[in-house]
């Protein structure tokens, strides 16, 4: 299939973007980000940049894959990232816009590549237990329901991407954040630092310049790892009873 | 050069306590004076930075990723093994041992692997301390499920997810260290080179990615915990950046690269599709818990479904052949890698591959969720479910099990696994050779420790399935903080690392000189085009079977490439700036040399052991034969100098509790 690619091109942070238009020959075989390693290669073998666009494992897992495809962070595909999306899912002839993120938080630095930098200062924050190595008791010291366990499983899952944020008109960090509030405060190993945690990631995402959240829920709808929006809802409660109901301040 | 493992003496059960208990310590006012250099962030290395920070020593972490988080610990799937007895089906620390020894078939060092199977235990307890959610029993204790080459279950997991969740774990300690200042964490900084100060390692030459800058830090230890080097097969199911420069950079300054052919290849991976293909899919081990390998008995079958007029689906069980559950009857599905990926090849070179290749047996869950349907619907009271609703029940607990990771099949290949049998086929996914470390995990080269894959220590000539993960924890979480303390009690009197000292100034600009060259050449060939070239080099001549004759003709090839490397590499862009293809340009050509070096190592290795299966060496019924008698050794190779053989030491392999056997999972 013969596809028309608008992609953006960005020198590095401090120049102007634009979007260049590209055509490439693909199968419907390939994954969207091979569909760019053969485009890459022409543009090498022609002797001209390559797309810088960032990828990894290209197994879907370890979220350094982003663009917005056709206006949706990771493309088309509900629970998918762009490096699981394949080419059957277009057809020949059509036309795709590729972008970075667009977020305050997340500065553009070359072509699709953007800064998520943020995110680790999110957990730094508190975005972990405090334990140090060789502290632990035996592991089935502590019983954890079943449900509990496999529901703070679920929260933990996020591969910190950022495609919430990109998802979200006002570029809020709240999903990202509230998965991990979710997965640690959830867990009675986590329920010690629970209240400090949650006032400390949220004044951290504050001022990383991420905007607020207007449940508008593209965040979930986007989020290739299926995270719920209801830990949102869970860290606004954590939040308003830490600030309200404890001596605690971030 | 007399190799000297530096296993302590006395016992094997007792020889860590006592190294702990009698260890050099360094007291706390020091430790907030001594430096470490972490390379890498995956779970060796994100456990060492955090544990050493924990302890107050001054961290500086480094890694090529734009956040620690991406490391590819964070891909593997199945789990995590400890001899914790959980199950109370038998397992022991000594039982442990054995099957990592037995599973490796001889070829790794008894203090070691000991050392690991007791601290495996630590790490479960530290995990779930962490907030690791590993999957759990109703009654809210720890479940466990059964991986390769072992007859127990001890195996935690977290769905499809171990490596991710334990990879969070770790990274969030980092980040706590991070958050309090005693890890200073480098983004986006790739390590270029090793620098040795009379003959001990005092820092590395790191290039800022983004501004394209080299920089020089100083400490008064390394730690090098980057992974391993399967990437040098081009297709494989390494993360696209996964490369062996800091290893092979290592190797240069004079540390020894230990068994580099022992690579291992894992039975079940999505096939190829197409040659644009960058990389290769696995699907977990865990998997064949559950799924039975099979492929069409009769050769107008396999053909039929190559070319797709025939499902699986439409082969009646009696012309099913489940080669592994007939050859291997104690193990059945369950056999270790090196065994299930051979089998599987032998099947597909007799013409009875299901994929249009002909390259792929089938992964068929259809007997499970049976299985587990009719125990469902016995669970509901349902004692005349139909066929439709038992297998619906049985899909769910299918699903609960292994959900991510058919959805990932199904992304990929467009097919349906719960209704059609999985297509697999071998791939490069591990490697167990590595650079050359003692017991202390320290090379030949003072002050200089190699951490998890990264190493050659613990695997063998074969890994058995979730011990990865156990050892790059182990590495990084409870042995180096005892080891690198043991270096760095000598150290206490080293004034901090002066970076501007002219060995940093040298070697700086050895690499400046390095990437400059690389960018000169202004030839006509991409990267990715030799990259892709070596690989098939190294698959063809040094992969699943490999003989005299085809290893040498590989290394002359190999050879050929690298000249025709230096000649016409094209590389675009900048040195001083964000330039993707420069970075993979620079981890290509040290593929070229390492490549070059496994099928020397591939070919002095005369016998057939773990995955490095030679086909000269093998039985009647085509089982490796080893030979203990000549190769019980680890081949430690020495860097000389491109146009020179390197040299080779070996370090004799004692076994005092193990009785060396031919390993036999029949």
């Amino acid at each position: 299939m013969k596809l028309t690619l608008k992609i953006w091109r960005q020198k590095n942070a401090q120049a102007k973007g634009k979007f260049e238009t590209y055509t490439v020959e693909a199968n419907e075989h390939m994954s969207f980000l091979e569909m760019l390693d053969v485009l890459n290669e022409e543009l090498v073998n022609q002797k001209k940049e390559p797309v810088a666009f960032e990828h990894d494992c290209r197994e879907g897992i370890c979220g350094a894959c982003s663009l917005v495809i056709n206006g949706q962070p990771h493309g088309p595909m509900n629970g998918t990232t762009t490096c699981q999306v394949h080419m059957r899912h277009y057809k020949d002839g059509d036309t795709i816009v590729i972008e970075p993120y667009r977020a305050k938080a997340f500065p553009v630095m070359k072509d699709l590549v953007v800064d998520r930098s943020a995110f680790d200062r999110i957990i730094q924050a508190g975005g972990f237990i405090s334990v140090n190595t060789g502290q632990a008791q035996d592991a089935n010291a502590i019983p954890v329901d079943h449900d509990v366990a496999s529901s703070a499983f679920d929260a933990a899952t996020c591969i910190g991407c950022g495609a919430c944020v990109a998802a979200c008109p006002n570029a809020s960090a709240m999903l990202f954040t509230s998965a991990k509030v979710a997965h640690l405060n959830m867990l009675p190993q986590g329920k010690v630092e629970a209240q400090q945690r949650v006032l400390n990631m949220v004044k951290q995402m504050d001022i990383e310049g991420f905007g607020r959240c207007s449940n508008i829920t593209a965040c979930e709808a986007e989020c290739p790892k299926g995270i719920s929006v209801t830990n949102i809802a869970r860290m606004n409660r954590e939040y308003l009873g830490a600030s309200l109901g404890s001596e605690k301040t971030a | 050069m007399k190799l000297d493992g530096k296993v302590p003496p006395g016992p094997l059960a007792e020889k860590w306590t006592t190294y702990q208990s009698t260890v050099p310590l360094v007291a706390p006012n020091n430790k907030r004076r001594l430096e470490i250099i972490v390379v890498g962030s995956g779970l060796a290395g994100a456990a060492a930075a955090a544990s050493l920070g924990e302890l107050g020593y001054n961290v500086k972490c480094f890694t090529y990723h734009d956040s620690p988080r991406r490391a590819h610990s964070i891909a593997a799937q199945g789990g995590i093994n400890a001899a914790k007895n959980y199950s109370n089906d038998g397992d022991s620390v000594y039982r442990l041992f054995y099957d990592t020894i037995k599973g490796g078939d001889y070829r790794s060092r008894e203090a070691n692997v000991h050392r690991l199977a007791e601290v495996s235990t630590n790490i479960i307890d530290q995990a779930v301390a962490q907030g690791v959610p590993f999957a759990r029993e109703y009654g809210g204790l720890l479940e466990n499920r059964s991986f390769g080459g072992v007859q127990v279950s001890r195996t935690f997991y977290a769905k499809g997810q171990t490596g991710q969740q334990l990879l969070i774990g770790a990274y969030q300690a980092l980040s706590r260290q991070i958050a309090r200042g005693s890890v200073e964490m480098y983004n986006r900084h790739e390590m270029m080179d090793i620098v040795t100060i009379d003959g001990k390692a005092r820092g590395i030459i790191a290039r800022n990615l983004v501004t394209g800058e080299i920089e020089r830090h100083g400490a008064h230890a390394v730690l090098l915990c980057t992974g391993g080097y399967g990437n040098v097969f081009y297709l494989s199911t390494n993360a696209m950046n996964c490369n062996a420069t800091a290893a092979w950079r290592a190797v240069r300054r004079g540390a020894l690269m230990a068994n580099p052919c022992f690579t291992q290849i894992h039975p079940t991976c999505i096939p190829q599709s197409g040659d644009y293909q960058s990389k290769l899919t696995l699907m977990s081990e865990s998997l064949r818990n559950d799924g039975r390998v099979w492929v069409p008995k009769k050769k107008e079958d396999a053909k039929a479904i190559q070319e797709g007029r025939k499902k699986g689906t439409d082969i009646p069980e009696e012309d099913r052949d489940y080669f592994l559950e007939r050859r291997y009857p104690a193990f059945g599905n369950l056999v270790p890698r090196d065994v299930a990926s051979r089998a599987a090849k032998v099947a597909c070179d007799e013409g009875l591959g299901v994929a249009p290749t002909g390259l792929a047996v089938f992964l068929d869950f259809s007997a499970a969720i049976e299985r587990y349907g009719r125990s469902e619907a016995h669970l509901k009271g349902m004692h005349n479910a139909d066929a439709a609703t038992i297998r619906q029940l049985g899909e769910k607990v299918i699903e609960d099990k292994y959900g991510n990771l058919f959805e990932m099949y199904e992304k990929i290949t467009g097919e349906n696994p719960y209704k059609l049998p999985m297509k697999i086929y071998p791939a490069v996914h591990y490697t167990m050779g590595g650079v050359w470390v003692d017991y202390n995990l320290e090379t030949n080269i003072p002050g200089l420790f190699v951490l998890g894959e990264a190493n050659f220590s613990d695997h063998g000539a074969n890994r058995l399935g979730a011990s990865a993960l156990m050892q790059g924890l182990a590495d990084g979480y409870f042995v180096a903080p005892y080891t690198v303390g043991n270096f760095l009690s000598g150290e206490i009197r080293t004034p901090k690392i002066d970076p501007n000292a002219p060995e940093f100034m040298k070697t700086a600009e050895e690499v400046q000189e390095r990437l400059s060259k690389l960018m000169n050449i202004k030839g006509n060939q991409s990267v990715e085009s030799f990259h892709r070239r070596l690989g098939k080099i190294m698959w063809d001549h040094c992969g699943m079977a490999r003989n005299a004759e085809d290893l040498q003709k590989g290394r002359q090839l190999i050879r050929e490439l690298r000249e025709e490397y230096y000649k016409d590499l094209f590389v675009p862009g900048d040195l001083n700036e964000f330039n993707p293809e420069l970075e993979k340009a620079h981890r290509v050509a040290d593929f070229l040399e390492l490549g070059e070096l496994m099928m020397l190592d591939a070919f002095n290795r005369n016998e057939s052991c773990g995955g490095h299966f030679r086909e000269e060496y093998q039985d009647e019924k085509g089982e490796a034969k080893r030979n203990d008698k000549d190769y019980a050794y680890v081949a430690a190779w020495e860097w000389t100098d491109t146009s020179k053989d390197p040299i080779l030491h070996k370090e004799e392999l004692v076994f005092e509790n193990v009785e060396l056997k031919t390993r036999s999972y029949e």
